[in-house]
């Protein structure tokens, strides 16, 4: 396979920093979770949304 | 959209941001992902005048694809935000710009090492597109700043849907730069896609990886934007403890004159 060098890092930084965007997502998403009130937890029906 | 996002409405401390939507888009994204490496790297074939650089185009052009839909959403958000004061809008506009930088960025660095396979350099400021992708990645990035300012979040908001909307008239010029630029020296070809340059295994692959890399892109929006929304809930949750404790203290402070008084 030619240039498989730079095949190996173009492909290899994308699907790596798409892994690691995903993660930090779930870590912020798991750690934000723990600090909303058992009222405020649902998606779409805060009273503060104008819908 | 919404029924995707409104589905298993209550979360769960251990889910975080996750649910039954998510999970699944996330194992049908990962598993994707590794068809599409097998796809890539061992069953695609070679470009007879590329060779295997042309694998490139299986993360590169998806990438820029994506990266268009991710500002259009924002620009929507944004209209939605100045125009009807819209939180959902704003909430979506603001995570489709964090998903679109990172696409964006992506863009640009897949496409760089491209260029360096095929036209033996990573950078070329003569290239319309290559300049004026990064001149969209910039004024992103730039609305991402604005959104992460300290004070009033609607302003932040306002200025950010300004910028976003920009970011949106920059769009036409880039995806145009190589049609309306075509006269001056530039690297990038006319679209290989829309010319029907691209056909059989290659094509397939093309195609199987923008459907991925979707996939794997609305996972993200969806995270993104319950982020966004809890966020959301938290700084009103402070703000109401913060209220409540600062009028416990005045009515503290008011008790103790009275006693004084007496």
């Amino acid at each position: 396979m030619t240039d498989l060098g730079y095949l190996l890092v173009g492909w290899g930084v994308s699907l790596g920093v798409i892994g690691l965007y995903s993660l930090s997502l779930v870590r912020r998403g798991r750690t934000l979770a723990s600090r909303v009130p058992a009222d405020r937890r649902r998606w779409m029906t805060t009273e503060s949304d104008p819908k | 959209m919404t029924k995707l996002m409104t589905d298993d409405t209550i979360i769960d401390r251990q889910r975080g941001t996750g649910s039954r939507t998510t999970f699944w888009l996330g194992v049908v994204g990962l598993v994707g992902a590794i068809a599409l490496v097998f796809l890539g790297f061992f069953v695609a074939p070679p470009d007879d005048f590329q060779k295997d650089a042309v694998r490139m185009i299986f993360i590169h052009v998806p990438m820029a694809i994506l990266t268009y839909v991710a500002f259009s959403l924002t620009a929507i958000g944004s209209v939605a935000w100045l125009w009807k004061r819209s939180i959902w809008w704003d909430t979506v506009a603001h995570g489709a710009a964090e998903v679109g930088v990172m696409f964006s960025g992506l863009t640009l660095f897949t496409g760089s090492i491209w260029g360096r396979i095929t036209w033996g350099t990573y950078w070329d400021w003569g290239d319309v597109r290559l300049v004026t992708t990064l001149i969209l990645f910039l004024i992103m990035v730039g609305y991402l700043a604005v959104r992460s300012f300290d004070g009033d979040e609607a302003v932040n908001a306002t200025r950010a849907a300004v910028i976003g909307l920009i970011g949106a008239a920059n769009m036409p010029v880039v995806n145009r730069s190589v049609t309306w630029w075509s006269s001056r020296r530039t690297l990038h070809q006319k679209s290989s896609l829309v010319n029907g340059k691209i056909e059989g295994l290659t094509l397939f692959t093309l195609m199987f990886a923008l459907v991925v890399f979707s996939i794997i892109m609305l996972w993200m929006l969806i995270h993104r934007f319950r982020i966004s929304w809890l966020e959301r809930q938290v700084s009103e949750g402070d703000l109401s403890e913060a209220l409540t404790a600062r009028r416990a203290e005045a009515r503290a402070g008011m008790d103790r004159e009275t006693e004084e008084n007496k």
